[in-house]
């Protein structure tokens, strides 16, 4: 066995063909590894960021949670020495009543808005209101409460309508663009039979289209809803002029979270800091389960559809 | 020596104990197929086993996909595996350069030898093994590069530096595209035909200097024209390199290669290797009465 | 006859809210620009080019706004892009499947914590850990680039500003050069891996060309929801109308000085000037918006013609028809 490589089948392994790295291969994978572990960091970086954010509310906010907090109208912010009794009852009944106007509004604007492009635009139509609805989804949360107090709230006054509209601004595109991706993707055929057999436009939308689109769209909706009940920005010109009591009254400012949180903070009092962190942590751990409840939500009634 | 005589860990895979010497292969390495060719005549006339597969078989988790396939595939022939779809003569050719492995579930029992070395061993390198085995697929899948980049790209990643324009010439050449190419060699690869893009994948595969090239259906996306540009130049490279075509087309089998594979679907409807032998044998003188009923065209 | 009619009322309720959405476009522009006219008559586009803001001695010029809002969120968008685009490659071609379906919704929780919370952690947390750790270090380490300055003693500052951007853009260029990045074929990667390519030479070489314009865009997108955000960075950025190459130093933001400063108003030039800063942060989303739009479409269009593979039995070019 010299020169001549061996030459019958199952001669053993020939080392000329050894399948281990060979040229500038080490050099190579190393690079690729090396690689790998960056993008490995980078997910473990984002994630610990959420960890280490909803850990450091959890530890300041946690042992504010009381019946009291939970319940109890605002703590008047005037500068006194001595305890500072009060939570954030009103603001939570604010926040529900703001997210209820907001969605009244923002909900039928959205469905409509879909429909329209998806039944009766045309792919012109189509592109024009999808540019806006994107432009609208990026605009700055904060240019939506100028345009409300501008709008309405600078004439007729600060009022919750007023603040629920400019959350309806942030809502709408959310609600829109979602019910727009789940009415395309119900399937064609089904328009096609219920076209086929005379159905009127308006009833295959409302008694077929819709039906089948409407997970999409509640989750949608939650998740939109879960978006505005965050936002500050919209309500600082627009919803800002309550009191520490309960108040429902549309017509006048109701307290909501994220402004109370935002003034507790602003204040400087570290009693009132410390129950801003009570107010962060809810607001941040309520907004997150509901996040992963609607996603849940969607991906298990999706799979039941086989979608 | 038959192969039952030899201890098995030295035929299958040198283990990683401490003596084995770990071979670095510098230069050698980039041409062996070319090296080896040309060697005495005897090589010629005994040959040579390129690929030994033994009782191999597939599952995707639960769902087992071919199994019992034992074959040699012998140095610079060209071996056609032939079929019905969906008896798992692709997966058997994706085997061949572990193509399968990022597919989720995939397991491969049995043991597949690549001169001697077994190519799912634990110390078998993946990357490796694919610049050794080169492959060309079904749809052509040029990158989105000008043509020079498409064929320069892997030898620049491979080290292959010096004379990139010669070596994406040669590469063409080989290929038969330079005369349609060599005035755009700037411009994008997707501005090809198909069958002119095929002939690119072709080319980017040899540029680097394989040993082997595996073609999965290289000709089944392609006009009859394309097609007989393809099987021209397969019976060029298979002079120079060891050459696994998979095919459903059964003249292409009968035109281009020098064994056929059968492959079909056994009574578990799980694929299987009915028959192998050399292609004239095979075709005219089928031993297997489900070979003669598939290429007499009683199904498939 | 009622179904005609009911279609009717349907086909213009839909078109009242497609119109709706166009509309109200135009008259936040109308109105935020109808604003800013006595700011606008006052002091014109110099408004944009000097630097100086005092409510109390009435001047107003608010440059060192734009340099902070642009600062900030071109630092932001430059971390979070290459954490981003990490982490978009994480989840589509290297994580298996089960571990990216968990990691993929809590990256994008990130993006879900309200701006008023992360304000408020800003204040108490990072503001605290970066003036003591992350300022002292870039300083000593990189100090000879005048953007890492001498550190204050709080952390309130630009870099702090940036640093919170940076939680809420790192969700959103990840989320969408992940779902970018499945669209890469298989085919093309199977190409580049049958050729002994590493995976880092398969995106570097097949997966990043492709879909580089795609990313682009993600980051503009970026970019846009970083300048406009607002109470977050009004809480760490330090509040102060000056504009420093010291990145360590503070400085405000226009989206910030105007949470800050709209609801307690000194004069009507004040309000007005507040609005004419609204409509320059309105003007750079739009641009912004209508930029990463711009390059995503195109990107569409080109990646429809790439991602197709060539078609069967074509021996004409595969360009001649974007299918």
């Amino acid at each position: 066995m010299s020169a001549i490589p061996q030459l019958s089948a199952g001669s053993g392994p020939d080392p000329a063909y050894a399948l281990v790295a060979s040229g500038n291969l080490r050099r190579r994978q190393a690079k690729s590894r090396a690689f790998e572990v960056v993008t490995l960091a980078a997910a473990g970086i984002a994630v610990l960021m959420l960890l280490i954010l909803v850990y450091y509310a959890a530890s300041r906010g946690l042992s504010q949670l009381s019946f009291s907090f939970l319940f109890g109208t605002l703590p008047l912010l005037n500068g006194s020495v001595g305890p500072l009794p009060g939570g954030i009852g009103p603001a939570l009944a604010g926040t529900v009543e703001l997210s209820l106007i907001g969605t009244i509004v923002a909900l039928p604007v959205g469905v409509l808005t879909a429909i329209y492009v998806s039944e009766f635009s045309g792919p012109r139509g189509r592109r024009v209101v999808e540019t806006y609805l994107n432009l609208m989804a990026g605009l700055p949360t904060i240019i939506a409460g100028v345009f409300i107090a501008l709008l309405i709230a600078n004439n007729l006054g600060q009022s919750a309508i007023a603040g629920g509209l400019a959350l309806a601004i942030v809502e709408v595109p959310l609600i829109a663009r979602a019910s727009l991706e789940s009415i395309s993707r119900v399937p064609g055929t089904l328009r096609e039979a219920a076209d086929a057999l005379g159905v009127a436009r308006w009833r295959t939308v409302l008694g077929v289209i819709l039906p089948t689109a409407s997970n999409s769209i509640v989750t949608a909706t939650i998740l939109a809803v879960a978006r505005a009940a965050g936002e500050t920005a919209p309500l600082l010109f627009t919803c800002t002029l309550f009191s520490q009591n309960y108040a429902f009254n549309p017509l006048h400012s109701v307290a909501s979270v994220p402004l109370e949180l935002f003034s507790l903070m602003e204040s400087g009092d570290p009693q009132a800091v410390d129950k801003a962190w009570g107010a962060a942590f809810l607001l941040m751990v309520t907004i997150l389960i509901v996040n992963i409840l609607a996603r849940v939500w969607l991906r298990r009634s999706e799979r039941k559809r086989g979608l | 020596m038959s192969l039952s005589d030899l201890p098995i860990e030295t035929a299958v895979h040198p283990r990683p104990t401490g003596a084995r010497p770990r071979l670095r292969l510098s230069d050698r390495a980039l041409a062996p197929a070319i090296e080896h060719a040309a060697l005495t005549p005897e090589v010629v006339r005994a040959p040579q086993v390129v690929f030994e597969s033994r009782d191999v078989s597939v599952n995707y988790g639960e769902k087992r996909a071919v199994e019992h396939i034992s074959m040699d595939i012998h140095r610079n022939k060209t071996t056609a595996l032939i079929g019905p779809s969906g008896c798992g003569k692709s997966t058997f050719l994706r085997c061949l350069n572990r193509m399968n492995d990022s597919i989720p579930g995939f397991r491969l029992g049995g043991e597949l030898l690549y001169h001697g070395h077994n190519l799912y061993a634990p110390q078998a390198n993946r990357v490796e093994v694919r610049r050794r085995i080169g492959m060309v697929f079904q749809k052509p899948n040029p990158f989105p590069k000008s043509i020079h980049d498409n064929i320069a790209w892997a030898a620049r990643n491979l080290g292959m530096r010096d004379n990139v324009d010669e070596r994406v010439e040669r590469a063409l050449r080989a290929a038969a595209l330079w005369d349609e190419v060599k005035d755009r060699l700037k411009s994008s690869a997707l501005g090809l035909s198909g069958g002119q893009q095929q002939r690119l994948c072709i080319a980017r595969a040899i540029a680097i200097e394989p040993d082997v090239l595996l073609l999965d259906e290289p000709a089944s996306a392609l006009d009859p024209i394309a097609t007989a540009s393809i099987e021209d130049l397969i019976h060029e490279l298979k002079v120079t390199y060891t050459i696994v075509i998979v095919t459903h087309n059964m003249q292409q089998a009968m035109r281009v290669a020098d064994r056929t594979a059968f492959f079909s679907l056994d009574e578990t409807r799980i694929g299987t290797l009915i028959e192998y032998s050399d292609t004239d044998k095979l075709f005219s003188r089928p031993a297997d009465t489900r070979t003669h009923a598939y290429i007499t065209g009683q199904f498939g | 006859m009622l179904d005609a009619r009911a279609n009717r009322t349907l086909k213009w309720l839909a078109f009242a809210g497609g119109a709706l959405v166009f509309l109200t476009m135009f008259a936040i522009a109308y109105k935020v620009i109808e604003g800013a006219t006595m700011a606008f008559d006052k002091y014109g586009l110099s408004f944009m080019t000097h630097m100086s803001w005092n409510a109390s001695a009435g001047t107003f010029h608010a440059s060192s706004f734009i340099y902070g809002s642009v600062v900030t969120s071109v630092v932001s968008v430059v971390i979070s892009a290459v954490l981003g685009v990490s982490i978009g490659l994480f989840l589509a071609l290297m994580a298996p499947r089960r571990v990216a379906a968990v990691i993929g919704p809590l990256v994008e929780m990130l993006a879900a914590i309200p701006s008023v919370v992360l304000g408020l952690i800003g204040i108490y947390l990072i503001c605290p850990f970066i003036a003591s750790t992350i300022e002292p270090a870039l300083h000593t380490t990189l100090g000879f680039l005048p953007i890492f300055g001498a550190p204050q003693s709080v952390g309130n500052s630009l870099f702090a500003a940036s640093l919170v951007l940076v939680i809420m853009v790192v969700p959103i260029i990840a989320a969408l050069t992940r779902d970018l990045f499945l669209t890469v074929p298989r085919e093309l990667r199977d190409g580049a891996e049958a050729l002994g390519s590493t995976r880092w030479e398969v995106i570097r070489g097949v997966v990043l060309p492709t879909t580089s314009s795609g990313v682009i865009a993600a980051c503009v997108l970026g970019f846009g929801r970083a300048i406009g955000e607002a109470i977050a960075v009004s809480q760490v950025a330090g509040d102060q109308p000056l504009a420093h190459l010291n990145l360590f130093l503070g400085g405000n933001t226009l989206a910030s000085a105007l949470a800050l400063q709209l609801p307690n108003p000194v004069s009507n030039l004040h309000t007005s000037a507040l609005f004419y800063c609204a409509a320059i942060l309105f003007a750079f989303g739009l641009i912004t918006n209508l930029i990463a739009q711009r390059i995503s479409r195109s990107f569409n269009r080109s990646h429809v013609r790439r991602v197709r593979p060539a078609k069967p039995n074509a021996s004409s070019a595969i360009s001649a028809s974007p299918q």
